[in-house]
């Protein structure tokens, strides 16, 4: 394909994307030793991150003051006391143990898991709408100054709105739609909510990506006598990817973010947000298991980010160098 | 052919998302209850926007939708959980649902404010408000208010704190209005002096909580409780509201309003008679509750519900106007209040609910609660 930068080409893996690589390295042969150690490398200081954490965690809990430290009123480090800060090992070993005493419960990491899980489509469904819209709404302002300077205010006032005034009046839309057999179901709003997240990051990266080819590019596509739409999918698209996949990336965490707190918002049932709260509700007398839809919360934003990260890798051709959106 | 693999891939990858959108389109649908299933008569659809999640403060809506009381009547019932941001008089205001349980003071600030609302059955007869302080706090009545942390939700559910403080000619301005979460760890680490608790919920998660001292559960000793209903700050809680217009001037409406508080009433009287049947429900259409807490919860509700001597749902004028005059004279924390005048004489009427009770009258049920006896329930560690 066309090969429109001046920088060298690297093989950037996805954890080396999350920050913009700007260095120029020397091309390395795929599926040689060095990358499998590299790879493995990365698992490790994976690893050694997340036991750097449980570590500060149970030593602040076994140091640190049982009422915290309070600095002029404001508690600055929490409490160490097992409501506040279970230990590590009794939130795990509550994750495996059935929710409540009914014989009918799940263990509680199943319970999550298909909670965060349905989280997931909803935020997958949300991020989808969020690409059409905000990839859509970039082409726009792309192509038409004038709708640059009349849209991109609106695209950014339109975050400041607070979702909690936001979410109810969606819901109240929502549940007086009704098309022939279609009907607006609860899931839908919350869709919704997480797209008006999601859109932002992309319609914002997919501008700035369409926008970046240099004007001698542009000028020799011109004087190849070739039009809007072969400028697009030559130059324009391709020049756009680095810019696009860390918006992806955002807007896939934006949606996840977004479906979580709509559906708090909203009261959905089925998803991780609603077992947040209800888990919260039961934190004084089993501090433990508030913390397995957190852990949901938290696997679910890494899957969310992953499954852009694959687009990454299909896409690898296209990304030169990675910029920040 | 590097490309057309490429290619490959990206389409690979397209129909991998769309896959996970639709699998969205598809999960959550088989999960609503009530869908459909109109047997040969034709259902009248309803909605009832609950306050809160399901749990057994709402069993009687759930057993009724469960034992088919509801589809007897004709009625096809949805019932929707609020979440966070939901406020159940607004989402009946704006016509989003048919009925809405509610607090009394909450709507009566709503309809102050331009709602067009009616109570038309006050199912909960007493107030289920608790605050509760340590043992040895020296926090023994509303009196001992004045300059401490109290805890509260916020949102409406603190005005009988107010109101209370009002009858005992105390300066509301003095206290600290701290807001609780939804457990009662703010209280049991001491950043609250006297926290709020409904009989049949946080009062019961601060008893199935491990005293770390003793290694044992809390004891009722180890807590002071006040109880509003025993102040002059008791409101009216839990009542199922109707939008006023169209009870008015819809007869199809005003023929479903009887129909739907027929079953609700049955709904009642079943839990009432069989808690552990209708906690049962309730953890089945989505409560996250355990099984001991739960079924405190349906006991504790049914407490406040019987004995009802005119009848459940009707409206006790003494309890509205009590309800009322604590509205009136409740100042907040920062000087504010929740109405300022009467409510409109359309604010609440017994006709309905007496409609639906004398139609139920021949069918041998205890509408009253005569014959009413609360289990005694055990809690476990955790409400499990």
């Amino acid at each position: 394909m066309t090969d429109t930068g001046v920088r060298e080409t690297s093989a950037v893996t996805d954890a080396a994307a999350m920050t913009p690589a700007r260095d120029i390295r020397p091309p390395r042969r795929p599926g040689g030793p060095g990358r499998v150690r590299r790879g493995f490398a990365q698992w490790a200081w994976g690893l050694a991150g997340l036991l750097v954490v449980v570590l500060v965690w149970e030593g602040y809990k076994l140091l640190g003051p049982a009422d915290g430290v309070v600095v002029g009123g404001a508690r600055v480090l929490p409490r160490t006391t097992d409501l506040a800060m279970p230990h590590v090992w009794e939130m795990i070993g509550r994750l495996a143990e059935p929710v409540t005493r009914s014989p009918s419960a799940q263990p509680l990491w199943l319970v999550v898991a298909l909670a965060a899980l349905t989280t997931l489509g909803i935020a997958a469904a949300g991020w989808l709408v969020g690409v059409v819209v905000g990839v859509g709404l970039a082409l726009v302002m792309q192509r038409w100054r004038i709708a640059e300077w009349g849209i991109l205010p609106w695209i950014v006032l339109s975050q400041t709105v607070p979702l909690i005034a936001f979410a109810p009046v969606v819901k109240s839309w929502g549940s007086r739609v009704e098309i022939g057999a279609f009907e607006w179901q609860d899931w839908m709003s919350v869709a919704l909510i997480a797209s008006y997240l999601a859109f932002f990051p992309i319609a914002i990266g997919a501008l700035k990506g369409l926008q970046s080819p240099d004007r001698i590019h542009t000028e020799l596509m011109q004087s190849y006598a070739a039009g809007y739409w072969q400028t697009l999918v030559k130059l324009r698209l391709p020049a756009a990817v680095p810019y696009l996949l860390p918006a992806l990336r955002l807007g896939a965490a934006n949606a996840v973010i977004g479906a979580v707190v709509a559906e708090v918002s909203t009261g959905l049932q089925g998803g991780i947000g609603r077992i947040l709260i209800q888990f919260a509700g039961q934190a004084s007398g089993d501090p433990a298991k508030a913390w397995g839809p957190i852990f949901g919360a938290i696997v679910l934003g890494l899957v969310a980010a992953g499954s852009v990260a694959l687009l990454g890798v299909i896409l690898k051709d296209y990304r030169r160098t990675e910029e920040a959106a | 052919m590097n490309h057309s693999r490429r290619r490959l891939a990206t389409i690979g990858g397209l129909a991998f998302a769309a896959t996970l959108a639709l699998s969205a389109c598809s999960a959550p649908n088989d999960s609503v209850p009530g869908e459909g299933g109109s047997g040969e008569r034709e259902l009248t659809p309803v909605k009832l926007q609950l306050q809160w999640l399901p749990q057994g403060q709402f069993a009687g809506y759930f057993a009724a939708v469960d034992q088919g009381y509801f589809e007897e009547e004709g009625l096809d019932v949805e019932i929707i959980p609020s979440g966070g941001d939901i406020v159940p008089q607004d989402a009946l205001a704006n016509g989003d649902v048919d009925y809405a349980i509610a607090w009394v003071p909450k709507v009566l600030g709503s309809i102050e404010q331009g709602a067009n609302l009616t109570n038309i059955a006050q199912i909960f007869q007493k107030s289920g408000t608790l605050q509760v302080s340590w043992a040895d706090s020296g926090i023994d009545s509303v009196a001992d208010f004045e300059g401490k942390k109290i805890g509260s939700w916020g949102f409406g559910n603190e005005w009988e704190i107010f109101a209370a403080m009002a009858a005992e000619g105390l300066d509301s301005t003095t206290v600290q209005i701290i807001t609780q979460d939804f457990n009662m760890n703010a209280f049991l680490q001491g950043d609250i002096d006297a926290a709020q608790a409904m009989t049949y919920n946080e009062y019961a998660q601060l008893l199935e909580t491990p005293n770390p001292d003793t290694g044992e559960l809390y004891q009722p000793e180890d807590f002071n409780v006040i109880s509003y209903e025993d102040t002059e700050g008791a409101m009216l809680q839990d009542a199922i509201w109707a939008d006023t217009e169209r009870l008015e001037s819809d007869e199809e409406y005003q023929d479903t309003t009887v129909a739907f508080l027929k079953a609700v009433v049955k709904g009642w009287i079943y839990a009432a008679e069989n808690p552990e049947q209708a906690s049962e429900i309730t953890i089945a259409a989505g409560s996250g509750w355990g099984p001991s807490h739960e079924l405190w919860m349906v006991n504790e509700t049914n407490k406040l519900i019987w004995p009802s001597p005119n009848g459940i749902g009707v409206i006790d004028e003494a309890a509205w106007d009590k309800t009322v005059a604590g509205a009136l004279s409740a100042v907040n924390e920062s000087g504010a209040r929740l109405i300022t005048e009467e409510p409109p004489a359309t604010a609440w009427s017994n006709e309905w609910i007496q409609r639906a009770l004398d139609e139920l009258e021949g069918d041998d049920l205890d509408l009253t609660g005569e014959g009413f006896e609360p289990i005694e329930v055990e809690l476990q560690e955790g409400g499990n």
